[in-house]
């Protein structure tokens, strides 16, 4: 008998079905992954399992856990299994964990509801769990509040609660999706470590983690199951349409061709710049340091880096959104500066941003023709009503979106839709540079596809210069011809796209590449390259600021900020370059 | 949402009809027709007061002026309220902490005892009671608008206008205030019920309107005097004032529970 | 923590500061004098009178004069009730207004918390329709309607509590001055409970204690508790102003000897000093009530803290 057997699942709301007559068996100590786009039911079906649905959903269908019925049980029953044979994990730690009481509290709280100790043994054992998470200093994160604590931490106690009862089935629904990817392999490799013969169902859009993670997979699309099977056999040879589509959709880091680097002049040149503002604590936070770029016509160049190093900063400084302490921006042989407003309409109108999340960066209370038409009533009032109309239309065409969108509103958009507006409302003013500060990472694999293809096209047609930031390094491939890396506001290295992914110069670059899942079982996930975490901008290491992390770390590296120099093509800031091998 | 809107609209054109259909006037004492109960002979729908007046127009009068003190005060705070609220949330920073600083302290003040002090000061002087009541109220209209104008702009849209050149005018109008329009339509319809509460204790206490003029809260407090012989005098008017407040308070909620659901999409 | 709540305290003197100036200017600002009402003088008994009272000194003098009193604790001598200084007068009404406001507030929250917490954790049933309705219309039906309607029914229809204050023995003339006062809080408590308590059972760190596997008591008491009754706390001070704005109402028609009554018969007599003197004791009570207020909730709400 299995562990876990799930038959004729289904979740509806309001007649609504959002989980369709699933059916699938988990055998003890097994990891399956479950797969699909969002709103394909993945999450809904795992509350369904411990059934955390909300009130308004019904649920229908059996679930056998060691032979116990849970589906609509009651609630003493649901609470024996809870937390005590079955652990979950969420995705956003900040929200998942009480931020009014202490951690040390929250998890003592559960040994007590299972009855497995009391008093000063449960606290006893909660400080033995945090440490076996990898908490640096259990004792004092004990009395912490969630917010005290970093992303990661935060995700390793969120592990600790759901393992702390040693139960037999772990369910992961997204645990990492919120966090770095340095920081996500750690969080993985703990799972496996930490997981011994606990059955683990993870919940995932990422199909690089489950390529490395699980054994079996199971395909979710729009609330029903697809596909199913070992995962070698799954990724080789799917059998369903939707499964090809979600493979081919998949940016690998070690594969797919890489454009030429661009020849050309340069359009834009970034000197010495350097950001900070004040916090909400009124602390001064240093955000970029020093940093040095330039961006060719036609080119893309893409920043890369992890939370807090300042990539986005960057870019809203060189856009006037926020000011620049020091350092100078060129465009077009001008200086570029000042608030935005105030700077000349010619000018203003040839950088334009296209935003990661189209909820926020869309007005709600404006339609789709209005939202891409503003820019040309800003810029060019003496257009008439029809021919703003048409360049509005014209616009959304090339962004593969028809007429019927313009009454819309943006909460009747889809995802994809939504971000293509935000681009024709970028593009409808025919810029120069276009910036794109993660604009593809809210999109799922088959819609981000498109949009980067859209990209692409445009450049080849028009000569646009892209900026683009990613966090993610399979997208950073398939579209760039450059990249910067960097690291806590500093540049780190800056190569042609081959020369990074190929041979990297930096001990960082080589760290993120290795972190990077591979979309391919065959591929063994590389251990977790880099221990802790990102430090605070507020207080940055000694020298380099990435010694502490390093590898590759000597005594020269703590005294030292290295300066970024130039070595065959490849600007690079590490005083090791040139002496260390880092290629595969 | 629809029944509170309805029975408000009802009472409305009652209020302004009423009068026309009876041939009492409101000021017009009668000294042998004092204190008669309700009953339709003569056309004394809701009986007469100890001064012989009939009770249905002035009830009627009543509930025009309370409305109208009403509607005139949430307007007074609702204008000071959203343009202090805006400035604060929009410009931010020092500026902000400043006035939010001042809204603090206001917030602190039994205003009550300032308006009982501005009446008694101010000889009852019928547009100071609008500004009074406005004066108490607009605090918690500051407070929402800025809260939720500092929302508003850390919005990408707002970025994104900027970037497209709109003028700082036209992100105030076309972008703020229309995001801002759900939340301040709820805050008036609870706001009217605090202005009505407000001018009829301030006319309980008899420092609200004018004799003849009256309004609910005065003729309430004129039923108290002759609650144990007519009661109808004091039931009537309260029963009218409960069910307008409480009208009120619904479409508020309703409307609030609408913007939520829109806002959380 | 302790430098926060010592700028809290510093930041209330200007409050406090401020009100003392605005109610002085209006005070004064009142067209006719104290003495205006009673038999008319001749001028030179008034003349004297109100170099007696210092009435004929300037306005910066007279502040002036009445700021260093006031640091000295006194308030003045009341203008009406000649023999009383105001200090005496708000000695005697206040110990009143103090009980039955307390009682009323420890009602209100009693009953209040109680109601809305089942309302929230019943949401949606009829015993949260019925508590809603109920605080509904407690909200909306005015003090001054419900207590003599109260006492209509209670008192004179069906007697079963005294209606007056002076003639009634024991701490039966208590309940309905306490209930009228406590009613509308009772009310407003009971929504704002129900509301924060449903807003904190729909987080997701409420699923995640679910998902160990706690009961609903637990959950409760152990994740839900504190965060919803934050903002039952921050009420807390809007709530005792609104109970001592009511106090004048309650009092006037029970006919009790408190400190509303007091103010509102000096503000008609023109009894600066005592009006002026009520309005600055009310106004340093609420201050310091909304400073304790302030400080236990930066206590509670372990995100407020800073370094």
């Amino acid at each position: 008998m299995s562990l876990l057997e799930v038959e004729s699942l289904s979740v509806s709301y309001d007649d609504v079905a959002v989980v369709n007559a699933v059916s699938f068996k988990v055998r003890r100590g097994e990891s399956v992954g479950i797969v699909g786009e969002s709103g394909s039911g993945k999450s809904q079906t795992a509350l369904a399992l411990l059934g955390l649905l909300p009130a308004n959903a019904t649920m229908s269908g059996s679930v056998r856990f060691d032979g116990e019925e849970l589906a609509n049980a009651g609630a003493r029953q649901l609470n024996s299994v809870r937390g005590r044979r079955i652990g979950i994990v969420f995705q956003d730690p900040m929200q998942a964990l009480n931020p009014y009481l202490r951690v040390g509290k929250q998890l003592r709280q559960i040994l007590l509801q299972h009855n497995l100790a009391r008093g000063a043994e449960a606290d006893t054992k909660v400080v033995a769990m945090l440490r076996r998470v990898g908490l640096p200093d259990p004792e004092a994160q004990f009395r912490a509040y969630p917010h005290e604590l970093s992303g990661g931490m935060r995700q390793r106690v969120m592990l600790a609660s759901a393992l702390i009862c040693e139960p037999d089935l772990l369910i992961a629904d997204e645990p990492t999706t919120a966090l770095d990817v340095t920081v996500q392999a750690q969080i993985l490799d703990l799972l496996e470590e930490l997981r011994d013969d606990t059955a683990l169902l993870l919940i995932t859009h990422d199909l690089g983690i489950v390529a490395g993670r699980c054994e079996r997979l199971l395909v979710f699309q729009e609330g029903v199951l697809i596909e199913s099977g070992a995962t070698t056999s799954v990724f080789s040879s799917p059998e369903n349409p939707h499964t090809k589509k979600l493979l081919a959709a998949t940016l690998r880091t070690d594969r797919g061709d890489i454009a030429e680097p661009v020849t050309g002049a340069t359009v834009l040149g970034v000197d010495n710049a350097s950001v900070s503002y004040r916090d909400s604590t009124r602390d001064r936070l240093v955000a970029v340091t020093d940093v040095s770029l330039t961006l060719r016509k036609g080119e893309t160049l893409a920043i890369v880096g992890e939370s807090g190093s300042g990539k986005s900063s960057l870019v809203r400084a060189l856009l006037g959104l926020i000011p620049m302490q020091r350092g100078k921006v060129v465009y077009a042989g001008e200086l570029l500066e000042g608030p935005v407003l105030s700077r000349a309409a010619s000018k203003r109108r040839d950088l334009q941003l296209v935003f990661q999340d189209p909820a926020s960066a869309l007005n709600p209370s404006m339609r789709v023709a209005a939202i891409v038409g503003e820019p040309l009533l800003a810029n060019s009032p003496a257009l008439s009503v029809k021919s703003r109309s048409d360049r509005v239309i014209a616009m959304l065409n090339k962004v593969s979106l028809d007429e019927n969108i313009l009454r819309r509103f943006p909460h009747q958009l889809s995802g994809g839709q939504a971000q293509r507006v935000a681009i024709a409302r970028a593009l409808i003013l025919e810029p120069k540079i276009l910036i794109c500060d993660e604009a593809v990472a809210a999109l799922d694999g088959t819609v981000r596809k498109q949009v980067l293809q859209l990209l692409r096209d445009i450049q080849r047609e028009t000569g646009l210069s892209i900026i683009f930031i990613s966090h993610d390094l399979g997208v950073v491939r398939a579209i760039s011809h450059r990249v910067a890396v960097m690291y806590l506001g500093r540049l780190v290295e800056v190569a042609a796209t081959a020369s990074l992914f190929s041979s990297p110069s930096h001990p960082y670059t080589r760290a993120l590449l290795d972190a990077s899942p591979v979309p391919d079982p065959r591929v063994t996930p590389i251990a977790a390259p880099l221990k802790g975490e990102t430090p605070s901008p507020l207080a940055p290491p000694s020298g380099c600021v990435f010694h502490p992390r390093c590898s590759y770390v000597e005594s020269e590296c703590s005294r030292r900020s290295p300066e970024l120099r130039t070595i065959s093509n490849t600007r690079v800031a590490c005083h090791r370059a040139g002496n260390i091998t880092l290629a595969r | 949402m629809k029944a509170s809107a309805a029975i408000l609209l009802m009472i409305l054109l009652i209020a302004i009809v009423g009068p026309w259909i009876s041939p009492h006037a409101y000021q017009a004492t009668n000294f042998d027709a004092i204190l008669q109960a309700p009953t339709a002979a003569g056309m004394r729908w809701f009986g007469t007061d100890d001064l012989g007046r009939d009770l249905f127009v002035r009830t009627m009068l009543g509930i025009r002026v309370t409305l109208l003190v009403a509607i005139v005060a949430s307007l007074v705070s609702l204008v000071i309220g959203v343009s202090y609220g805006a400035i604060a949330g929009y410009v931010g920073g020092r500026v902000d902490a400043v006035m939010m600083r001042f809204v603090d302290t206001l917030y602190a003040l039994p205003f009550i005892f300032f308006v009982i002090l501005l009446m008694v000061v101010f000889e009852r002087n019928f547009l100071l009671i609008f500004v009074a009541i406005g004066a108490i109220n607009w605090l918690d209209m500051a407070r929402i608008v800025r809260g939720q104008t500092l929302s508003l702009r850390e919005r990408d849209f707002i970025d994104a206008a900027r970037l497209s050149g709109v003028s700082t005018a036209r992100i105030i109008f076309r972008h703020i205030a229309p995001n801002l329009l759900g939340i301040v339509l709820v805050y008036v319809t609870l706001t009217i019920p605090q202005a009505i509460l407000v001018e009829s204790f301030l006319s309980f206490l008899g420092l609200g309107v004018q004799e003849p003029q009256t309004s609910l809260g005065a003729l309430v407090d004129a039923g108290v005097n002759q609650m144990e012989g007519a009661s109808w005098m004091l039931l009537i008017p309260a029963t009218l004032l409960a069910v307008i407040l409480l009208a009120f308070n619904f479409l508020g909620d309703a409307l609030r529970d609408h913007f939520d659901a829109r806002q959380s999409r | 923590m302790l430098r926060y709540a010592l700028l809290r305290v510093l930041g209330a003197i200007p409050t406090l500061l401020l009100v003392i100036v605005l109610a002085f200017l209006m005070v004064h600002a009142a067209p006719g004098g104290p003495f205006d009402d009673e038999r008319v003088l001749p001028a030179d008994v008034a003349a004297n009178i109100e170099a007696a009272y210092h009435l004929d000194e300037a306005l910066p003098a007279q502040f002036a004069r009445y700021m260093s009193g006031l640091l000295r604790g006194d308030l003045g001598p009341s203008y009406r009730y000649r023999d009383h200084t105001v200090s005496e007068l708000i000695g005697a009404g206040f110990p009143l207004s103090l009980q039955i406001g307390v009682l009323a507030v420890a009602l209100a929250l009693m009953l209040g918390i109680t109601s809305g917490t089942a309302a929230a954790l019943r949401q949606g049933t009829m015993l949260d329709r019925v508590v809603m309705s109920l605080a509904m219309t407690g909200i909306s039906i005015p003090v001054f309607v419900v207590a003599p309607v109260l006492v209509l029914l209670l008192a004179v229809k069906l007697q079963w509590l005294p209606a007056g204050w002076s003639g009634a023995t024991g701490a039966a003339k208590f309940v309905l001055p306490v209930i009228t006062l406590a009613l509308p809080q009772i009310a407003y408590i009971a929504r704002l409970t129900r509301a924060s308590m449903i807003d904190v059972l729909g987080q997701d760190f409420i699923r995640t204690a679910r998902a160990q596997g706690l009961g609903t008591g637990a959950l409760i008491r152990v994740h839900a508790l504190k965060p919803a009754m934050l903002p039952v706390l921050s009420y807390l001070g809007p709530a005792i102003a609104a109970v001592l704005t009511g106090s004048v109402v309650v009092e006037e028609v029970f006919g009790i000897p408190g400190l509303g009554q007091f103010f509102v018969r000096g503000a008609l007599n023109r009894d600066y000093t005592l009006v002026l003197g009520i309005v600055i004791f009310y106004a340093t009570l609420i201050i310091a009530l909304n400073l304790i207020v302030d400080l236990l909730y930066s206590v509670l709400d372990p995100r407020v803290r800073r370094r």
